[in-house]
């Protein structure tokens, strides 16, 4: 069943280490992160996982002493090419945040249409459309729909999430990164998100950061599991949390430390 | 659609006109302190500390004059206004920052950052209603009281910053070991946020000893030392900042170069208190 | 908390030290607050009571809109033309500063490396330290006179021969006048819109940044995007705190402006502030009208620094942005 459908490859890391200043958050990472699936990251606090999260879409380079040795690819593309600005990367490679984050002296409207308006598309239909499709891909347009002129910071929490995932789609990234997107929110809303991303792996590829182990189960098709540094095991998802290879990995999932 | 090379580009120009307006804006400054110091540097002299002002013909005749009776009574004057303003300044802001439940709480902080934002001319008319009035004459006490009104509402405000920075448990431990209110306000607070107090203290200072337009209506100025030791209380005192206004808009080309004698000698005050407030909190930060 | 006992034959020395200690340190605390409370009451008082007979005179109103203001033979006072003189120089050198203030704040907080972040800084500060009246000195001696030669007689003959019709709006080129009050004012307001600003940008939260970057924003976008309305609020309140200081300003403008009395004042020409008048006719101010009228003028600026701070505190609290939420 594993090996009968080849999954089509989209971004990947070869011996990847992600460093601050002269301290290496991880070592060396090799994997492969497979097209319109959900790929999670584990591990205990201060393992890596986000470090390398965001050294995906280069959000890493913003931070003091930021340094990358190793390879990083989408489709075959070199993300660390010194010739490739970040600012591409990141609309290839969109990003949503812990806390969410709406720009709140912005309606709800200009909110989901910002990363348009920044490469200067104008077109009122055409930004009408986008905010429609991306609001309704995020399952918040019927809550909105009514008020879209409404400022950003006027939603719940969870609302709030569900507007910046709707802001980071709608400028159509190929990859979706989201660095523990729920463990600010109420159980509700972390439930809504979730089914949200299951209907959103069709559309996009998706790799999540979480600490929640059962979240990780819950949505992802695979699973990398880090610890202080290095990634210990990757692999299908039902393959990590029932008969895990690594010892290690056997611990964090049955909750003996993290 | 707006290509990549023409936001950068977009970014480059912002960056230019930002830096160009931070020049702009940061020019003038040298440019007047350049000035001061070039036009006043050939006025001081040994005279300027020792002679009294005198009556514009003075220097024509050839005899020496100076702005000695200016500097001791602005020292005079602002010494005042520090001995009226920091317990009123203290004063208040204790009240605002440790007895929050007190109802006239609230009215003494919007009235003390109404004080605080009214220009200091009128400071200057209060004083001459308060004291030059009642009086009969200008005086150097009116003056003090005129500078005292523009410090204590800044000394205020500083004071009830640096106390309410002092955590709570350090008031808590006082009281808990037995401590009246008032000995842990006294002996361990205000200690405790001696840097807050003495910075505020030497900025309000340095802002009143700047300020004329208060000194225009009550200290008044006088050309001449007083005769008695009182005169400088009592009587019309001159200080530097009204002096070097009235030199400035006089007829008097040596008086204008005694004007920008006195701008050195208020400049190097003024840089002196925000240096000495400079020092003060480094020091502590690192004791 | 020592016990509280009412017969006083129970208390122990130390609780009556604590006591009677805590009474008086809290009632002498409590006089000194109130006489700084009183203090601010006195000034709206005093300057209404001093300025009552010219009020009276000439009413409320008529005081405030009269535009005659004539001490030598009909003595006859109206405000009208001071506060015509402190609204334009005091809006005007807002206008002006607005944005060099932000774009040295942008600077300062988003461009520079520390080092230079701390040295522009002290010398924005330097700028607010240094006295109005020496300013003003070197406003009279040095700018005033450059101002007139580069700038004012050439735009004023090329007016003469190419736009007559600009020439009486443009007024005598004198150097001293309205121009020059407002570009001085410019240049001392500056410090405090810069501050706050500065403040306001450094509060802005990392992830509102971060979520602007990874939309693929370049830097000036991610401080368009996300700092700079994040920080209206602080924007707004520094803007309203150098208006607050136009207002008042004195000796410099008194030193500047040309003391011109009677409207209409022109860009070039020399006019009047409220604070500039009462500095400069006080010490001649003969007539009991003369004196009352200054007084009265003194009120109608206490008026309009008065509804200027309201104003600045209630619109920062409307357009602050506290915690993702745009109150």
């Amino acid at each position: 069943m594993d090996n009968v459908i080849e999954n089509k490859l989209r971004l990947e890391t070869i011996g990847l280490s992600v460093f601050y200043g002269d301290n290496p958050g991880v070592k060396d990472v090799s994997l492969k992160i497979y097209d319109k699936k959900v790929t999670a990251f584990i591990g205990p606090s201060g393992c890596g996982k986000t470090t390398f999260l965001r050294a995906l879409n280069r959000m890493h380079d913003l931070t003091r002493g930021a340094k990358v040795t190793g390879k990083a690819l989408i489709d075959g593309q070199d993300i660390y090419d010194p010739k490739l600005d970040p600012v591409i990367i990141r609309r290839k490679i969109g990003m949503v945040f812990q806390k969410p984050t709406p720009f709140p002296t912005m309606s709800i409207y200009d909110n989901v249409v910002a990363g348009l308006k920044l490469v200067g598309i104008r077109d009122r239909k055409l930004l009408d459309e986008v905010c429609e499709r991306s609001l309704r891909q995020s399952a918040l347009w019927d809550e909105v729909k009514d008020r879209l002129k409404t400022p950003g910071g006027s939603l719940s929490g969870g609302q709030q999430q569900r507007l910046s995932i709707a802001r980071a789609l709608a400028v159509e990234p190929e990859v979706l990164l989201m660095d523990e997107p729920t463990s600010s929110l109420d159980p509700q809303s972390t439930n809504r998100i979730e089914e949200l991303i299951g209907e959103l792996k069709d559309q996009v590829t998706i790799i999540i950061v979480t600490h929640n182990m059962q979240q990780a189960s819950r949505v992802s098709d695979y699973t990398a599991f880090f610890y202080i540094g290095n990634l210990i095991e990757y692999n299908k998802t039902t393959r990590i949390f029932t008969s895990p290879d690594q010892k290690r990995t056997e611990e964090y999932i049955t909750g003996q430390f993290g | 659609m707006r290509s990549l090379r023409s936001r950068y580009a977009r970014d480059n120009v912002m960056l230019g006109f930002i830096i160009l307006n931070t020049v702009a804006v940061l020019i003038p400054l040298f440019i007047i302190i350049g000035y001061v110091i070039v036009q006043g540097f050939n006025y001081i002299s040994l005279d300027l500390f020792t002679k009294e002002l005198g009556s514009p013909t003075r220097n024509m005749m050839g005899e020496p004059t100076g702005l000695v009776h200016t500097i001791i009574g602005t020292a005079v004057v602002d010494i005042m206004a520090v001995l009226i303003s920091i317990p009123f300044g203290i004063g208040a802001g204790v009240m605002l920052s440790e007895y929050p439940d007190h109802w006239a709480n609230p009215i003494l902080r919007v009235l003390n950052d109404t004080l605080n934002g009214m220009p200091a001319v009128l400071k200057g008319l209060l004083a001459f209603v308060l004291v030059v009035k009642p009086m009969g004459s200008f005086s150097g006490l009116s003056g003090g009281v005129a500078l005292a009104f523009v410090m204590f509402p800044i000394i205020a405000r500083a004071t009830e910053s640096a106390l309410m920075n002092i955590p709570w448990s350090i008031r808590e431990a006082g009281l808990a070991i037995g401590l009246p209110r008032w000995r842990v306000i006294l002996s361990t607070i205000i200690p405790a946020a001696k840097v807050g107090l003495v910075t505020g203290f030497l900025i309000a200072f340095a802002r009143a000893a700047g300020e004329a337009a208060p000194l225009v209506f009550t200290s008044f100025g006088n050309n001449y030392l007083p005769v008695k030791w009182t005169g400088w209380i009592f009587g019309p005192v001159d200080t530097l900042p009204q002096r070097l206004y009235n030199l400035a808009i006089s007829p008097y080309e040596h008086w204008h170069g005694m004007g920008w004698a006195a701008a050195i000698i208020l400049l190097v005050v003024i840089i002196a208190s925000f240096a000495a407030a400079r020092f003060f909190i480094r020091d502590k930060k690192q004791g | 908390m020592s016990e509280k006992n009412t017969k006083k034959i129970n208390i122990s020395p130390s609780a009556l030290y604590g006591w009677l200690g805590d009474r008086i340190f809290a009632v002498s605390v409590f006089v000194l607050g109130f006489i700084v409370i009183f203090t601010t009451l006195a000034m709206a008082i005093s300057l209404y009571y001093e300025g009552s007979e010219a009020i009276t005179k000439f009413g409320f109103w008529g005081f405030m809109t009269g535009e005659k203001w004539d001490a030598a033979i009909t003595m006859e006072f109206g405000a009208w033309p001071f506060i015509v003189g402190t609204v334009s120089t005091s809006l005007g050198a807002l206008a002006l500063s607005f944005i060099p203030a932000i774009a040295i704040a942008v600077f300062t907080a988003e461009y520079a490396p520390h080092w230079l972040s701390h040295i522009i800084e002290n010398l924005v500060n330097l700028i607010a330290a240094v006295p109005s009246v020496v300013i003003g000195i070197w406003g009279v001696f040095v700018f005033t006179p450059w101002i007139r030669d580069t700038v004012y007689i050439p735009v004023y003959m090329w007016s003469l021969e190419n736009a007559p019709s600009l020439t009486p709006i443009l007024g005598n080129p004198i150097g001293y006048g309205m121009m020059t009050a407002t570009i001085i004012l410019t240049i001392m307001i500056i410090p405090f819109t810069t501050a706050l600003t500065v403040d306001a940008f450094r509060m802005v939260p990392k992830e509102q940044r971060e979520a602007a970057s990874a939309l693929g924003a370049t830097k000036w976008e991610v401080i368009r995007m996300a700092v700079i309305p994040y920080s209206r609020g602080g924007i707004l309140a520094g803007t309203m705190l150098s208006l607050g200081r136009a207002i008042g300003e004195t000796m410099a403008v008194a030193m500047l402006i040309g003391n011109k009395n009677t409207l209409p004042f022109t860009i070039f020409g020399p006019g009047s502030t409220m604070a500039s008048v009462i500095v400069n006719e006080f010490r001649e101010a003969v007539e009991n009208i003369h004196l009352t009228s200054l007084m009265a003028v003194g009120f109608y600026l206490f008026l309009i620094s008065l509804i200027v701070n309201l104003a600045a505190a209630y619109i920062q609290r409307k357009y602050a942005v506290t915690g993702g939420r745009a109150v």
